[in-house]
């Protein structure tokens, strides 16, 4: 649970009065333009650095620095850049972390995380002969090694082909059925949208945060899109009345997008007035609003605040 | 403060030692230095003229020695934490449990162990020269310097302390490695001063004096370690900025 946490760095405001609270197992999208405030977020909730003021608890441990050691012991961070030792093998390298999480017999977890992200035929190679895809699952490798109850990862799916890619979402997807609480922290709105339980999406402030169907019912009003063959003679006298019509605009000729308050609704008055009317219908379609479309909403109105 | 966790030290200590192995360019400097250094103390054993053996003298060869503890680990000392930082490691090893202080203890101990290794090696490898092929009555002045030998076997761990532990303190502060590497040297000279005098017969090198200043030596490493490690800051580690408790 996040509560009204704020971080400055001297004049400049990191992040403010952020406020939101994750579920056990939940994966947890954290959005956000460039300079967001989001890896500092995870900064401060990973105890890498002090929060100006609020409260946190992680793991259900109250956010403060005498508890830091506590929380690290339960939580992985993963860095954008996995920053491994280039000189060091991959199990090395995981050795090396899991000493540091006081794993004494490390072997058979090295070997698990390993095989968790594909990588049990690499455990000798040294690591600055990977490519950035796989070092990136050498990361990951070594944040599963502590088995955390929480998981902070930063871009985790960057600069991976796809099929590299779909593997991290299926590890990520695992996980959660683990009970493993993920935050994920992209800019990746499709893999947000797919991976996502909820997402939060911050520009200093947190804009938003819930299910990306919330969200996107929060912010865009329904509407169908019908596409005719020719255009309808009289697009207003048809719609008009129908029942959960609202409004509608024509941005083409042959396409009119028709503002409704339910599309279960609406959808089959607005078939049968058109088959009525003789109309050669091409289709009849809810209009689906993205995630990118919320995110850039909210992002566009912060860019036209701050311009007024 | 909580009990210090010595497998995360251990955990430090194997992986530094482990990288040092793998980057050939400092396990050259790391032999070359001391070498280096050894060539002054051979040739005034060599070339200098046979003395009485309570001569003044043969200190200097011997004090001369005392350099390579304060020389050789500095550069690794300084590229401990701004080496971490330049590439990229020092985050994923701050996310972890590791305490600031078994960090700075691990990276000291990384740092000490070669270097005893390697000084005592050398020493021991001077005295053999010495005992051998020597002029005799040279090699009899020579081990005749009690305490000077003394000052050599204890001061060797403690001036290196002090360097590998003022090395690190520049390394948390530094933004760049050879910055640090450069005043982690500068400032890994000053202790060296009593042993000038000693040199110089200004303090007369007996016993008494060896075991005085070495005790001064492990207070001021100890003084320096802890502040040291109080300048761990993680905050200012990965962002460049001091944190502001509330």
């Amino acid at each position: 649970m996040v509560d009204r946490l704020t971080k400055r760095f001297g004049e400049r405001t990191a992040f403010s009065e952020v406020s939101f609270e994750v579920a056990s197992g939940e994966v947890f999208g954290f959005l956000g333009p460039n300079g967001a405030g989001k890896t500092t977020t995870v900064r401060a909730l990973g105890t890498l650095i002090a929060p100006t003021s609020g409260s946190a608890t992680i793991a259900g441990i109250p956010l403060s620095p005498e508890n830091g050691v506590a929380i690290r012991q339960h939580v992985a961070i993963m860095p954008e850049a996995p920053g491994l030792y280039l000189r060091l093998t991959v199990s090395e390298n995981l050795e090396f972390f899991a000493g540091l999480y006081g794993l004494h017999h490390p072997g058979p977890r090295i070997k698990e995380a390993l095989a968790a992200v594909n990588l049990s035929d690499r455990a000798s190679d040294l690591c600055g002969g990977l490519s950035k895809g796989l070092r990136q699952r050498v990361g990951l490798a070594r944040a599963l090694l502590s088995d955390p109850v929480i998981m902070f990862l930063d871009e985790p799916t960057s600069g991976l082909d796809p099929v590299a890619a779909r593997e991290v979402h299926n590890l990520i997807t695992g996980l959660r059925e683990k009970g493993v609480t993920i935050f994920l922290t992209t800019h990746r709105l499709d893999e947000a949208e797919r991976l996502c339980d909820r997402v939060a999406i911050l520009n200093t402030t947190l804009r938003t945060v819930g299910r990306p169907e919330e969200l996107r019912a929060r912010l865009f009003t329904s509407t169908i899109v019908v596409k005719t063959l020719s255009p309808l003679g009289d697009p207003d006298g048809l719609f008009t009345g129908v029942l959960g019509v609202e409004g509608w605009r024509s941005d083409d000729p042959c396409d009119y997008v028709l503002r409704v308050s339910d599309p279960k609704v609406a959808a089959p008055g607005v078939a049968r007035v058109l088959v009525d009317a003789g109309a050669d219908i091409l289709s009849i379609a809810e209009a689906q609003h993205s995630l990118e479309d919320v995110y850039l909403e909210l992002v566009d109105e912060d860019v036209e605040a701050r311009k007024q | 403060m909580s009990a210090l966790d010595t497998g995360r030290i251990g955990a430090v200590v194997r992986k530094e030692l482990r990288d040092y192995r793998r980057k050939r360019s400092i396990v050259v400097a790391m032999i070359i230095l001391p070498a280096i250094f050894l060539i002054e103390p051979l040739l005034a054993v060599f070339l200098g003229s046979p003395n009485p053996p309570s001569d003044p003298s043969y200190r200097g060869p011997l004090l001369l020695l005392l350099l390579i503890p304060v020389i050789t680990p500095s550069t690794l000392a300084a590229y401990s934490v701004a080496g971490e930082r330049e590439q990229g490691t020092l985050e994923p090893l701050l996310t972890t449990p590791i305490r600031r202080q078994e960090f700075i203890l691990g990276k000291a101990a990384a740092v000490m162990i070669p270097t005893l290794g390697l000084c005592y090696l050398v020493f021991a490898a001077f005295l053999a020269v010495v005992r051998l092929f020597a002029d005799p009555v040279i090699a009899t002045g020579i081990f005749h310097q009690g305490p000077i030998l003394l000052a050599l076997a204890l001061f060797t761990p403690l001036l290196a302390g002090w360097a590998i532990v003022v090395g690190m303190a520049v390394s948390v502060r530094a933004g760049e490695i050879r910055v640090a590497q450069q005043l982690g040297m500068i400032a890994s000279f000053p202790p060296l001063g009593v042993v000038v005098l000693m040199g110089l017969g200004v303090i007369e090198p007996t016993i008494t004096a060896a075991i005085s200043f070495a005790a001064l030596l492990l207070v001021i490493d100890v003084v320096a370690l802890r502040a040291t490690s109080g300048m761990f800051d993680r905050e200012r580690l990965v962002t460049g900025a001091r944190a502001v408790r509330r």
